[in-house]
């Protein structure tokens, strides 16, 4: 913790010189509120519309889980399906990675025309954007296991399947990790392009709802609430690391 | 009693023939040390006992059975400790055990201690130094329910002191116990230090040109390093490597 302040000081100090910069600018040039609010009035914004923004967070909150969760899951099945079974890996992998050029933004209310306005439409956004990196990191995390580990476990006559979960898997821990922690900042941002589409309630519709009315305070406490919400999630992943991880992050820490 | 049974063996990689008609045998609660120049083929022969890699010719048998090409025969101790790094030091020397089934987590803890690995059963292995890590993979090898174990170098990534005592240490252990072993090296005075029987490997392709029972009886104290007579094999053996390489040159 007295780590995180000591590394800390230094961007907090400059994000608040550029606060101060920002305030002072906006006033001095007497920019109008609707172009570009100073900080003081987000704030006021945020303090005061909470009552208002609090459903629209809690709504983009629950989504964005459900489909870090739904992503995580079909990013490791789709992970461990094409590492167990080669010749799925070598046909289907090169059509993982082209799908992932399809821009989302496109896609997005193609999926609203197939499957309308509830949940389904947007839960596919986030899974999607989510699912990609961590089948990338785990395949990665089960391929690169070191040679002697692998000679050691054959020679002692390790099955198929227990190579798996005696090597591999344990080995692919801390790239999955990587993985799930690109993973969960985007499930965030997933959860707001979904709501864009069509939604009764999210981040994303209070977003569409503030610019279309000119209110940019607004506009800003919800970037600044999904950059929190992204923030907190990589923490909770970091956490997790750290306490499933146990080997790894005391071999780091003595370096 | 014979343990291990190598029967003219031959193995060929893309035409370059690595072992020709190689024959020997290892009996039960023997340590046969093999020794060679290096390039001389004895990671194949540790491959094709270990069942990695099949033989064009000849048999390898354990017991009575026949086990070419069939993995998890035999026990095994590589070069490097290849210990799992997110497995604690007990749960490192129950794999082999755990790979064939049955696991003993009060027998490992026991020889754990008698290895003087007391107090570290719950360590990872980064923790633990390079020798401490070999003799947990020795451990690991001897617990492994297999009735032979291959030890591939096991010492030599050691420096000399450490290696000095990794020896000694591996005495004491098989005295106790008296495993059946099967031991490559490259150290000549590592060889006849421990063994019962060196054969010694020409290379390319690989056979036993020489095989070399050691006078000394057990159990071994280190003053022999210091005997005529361990002087006398060292020099006959390094005489029978020096016309190898000769040979092959």
């Amino acid at each position: 913790m007295i780590n995180v302040f000591r590394k800390g000081w230094r961007p907090a100090a400059v994000l608040l010189l550029l606060f101060i910069l920002w305030e002072l600018s906006v006033n001095l040039a007497e920019v109008p509120a609707w172009l570009l609010p100073p900080p003081t009035d987000i704030i006021h914004e945020a303090v005061f519309g909470w009552d208002g923004f609090r459903p629209h967070l809690q709504s983009t909150v629950l989504l964005s889980l459900r489909g870090f969760a739904i992503g995580t899951f079909i990013g490791l099945l789709t992970a461990v399906i094409l590492h167990l079974l080669p010749f799925i890996r070598e046909s289907v992998y090169p059509l993982l990675i082209l799908s992932q050029n399809v821009p989302i933004i496109v896609l997005a209310p193609l999926l609203v025309v197939w499957f309308g306005f509830g949940i389904l439409p947007k839960l596919i956004v986030i899974t999607l954007v989510c699912f990609f990196p961590i089948t990338v990191a785990a395949l990665d995390g089960f391929r690169q296991t070191p040679a002697d580990l692998r000679h050691y476990m054959l020679m002692a006559g390790a099955r198929r399947g227990q190579l798996f979960w005696k090597l591999e898997l344990p080995h692919s821990l801390p790239s999955l990790f990587s993985g799930l922690k690109i993973s969960a900042t985007y499930s965030v941002m997933g959860a707001v392009i979904s709501e864009w589409l069509g939604a009764k309630a999210g981040i994303g519709v209070y977003m569409t709802l503030a610019s279309s009315s000119f209110r940019t305070d607004r506009v800003f406490v919800a970037i600044l609430a999904i950059m929190l919400l992204s923030l907190l999630l990589f923490g909770g992943i970091l956490l997790s690391e750290r306490l499933l991880i146990k080997w790894k992050s005391r071999e780091s820490g003595r370096k | 009693m014979i343990q291990l049974s190598v029967n003219s063996l031959s193995k060929s990689f893309d035409s370059i023939q690595v072992l020709s008609s190689l024959s020997f045998h290892v009996n039960k609660g023997e340590f046969v040390s093999v020794i060679g120049p290096s390039g001389s083929g004895k990671s194949t022969i540790f491959n094709l006992i270990g069942g990695m890699l099949l033989p064009d010719e000849g048999s390898i048998m354990l017991g009575e059975a026949e086990i070419s090409g069939k993995r998890g025969s035999i026990s095994y101790m590589p070069q490097t400790p290849s210990l799992m790094p997110w497995r604690t030091i007990l749960q490192n020397v129950l794999l082999g055990q755990e790979i064939m089934g049955k696991t003993e987590p009060e027998t490992a803890r026991k020889m754990l201690q008698k290895a003087g690995l007391g107090g570290y059963e719950n360590a990872f292995p980064h923790e633990l130094s390079g020798g401490m890590k070999q003799r947990t993979a020795f451990i690991r090898a001897l617990l492994s329910p297999q009735p032979i174990i291959l030890l591939d170098e096991p010492f030599s990534a050691l420096d000399e002191l450490t290696r000095h005592d990794m020896q000694k240490w591996l005495l004491d252990i098989w005295n106790e116990h008296k495993p059946t072993i099967l031991f490559v090296t490259h150290n000549i005075e590592e060889a006849i230090y421990l063994s019962d029987r060196i054969l010694i490997l020409g290379s390319k392709p690989a056979k036993v040109v020489q095989e070399y029972t050691v006078p000394f009886a057990r159990p071994r104290m280190e003053e022999i390093f210091l005997d005529e007579k361990f002087l006398e094999c060292k020099r006959s053996i390094h005489h029978a490597l020096k016309e190898l390489s000769f040979k092959s040159d």
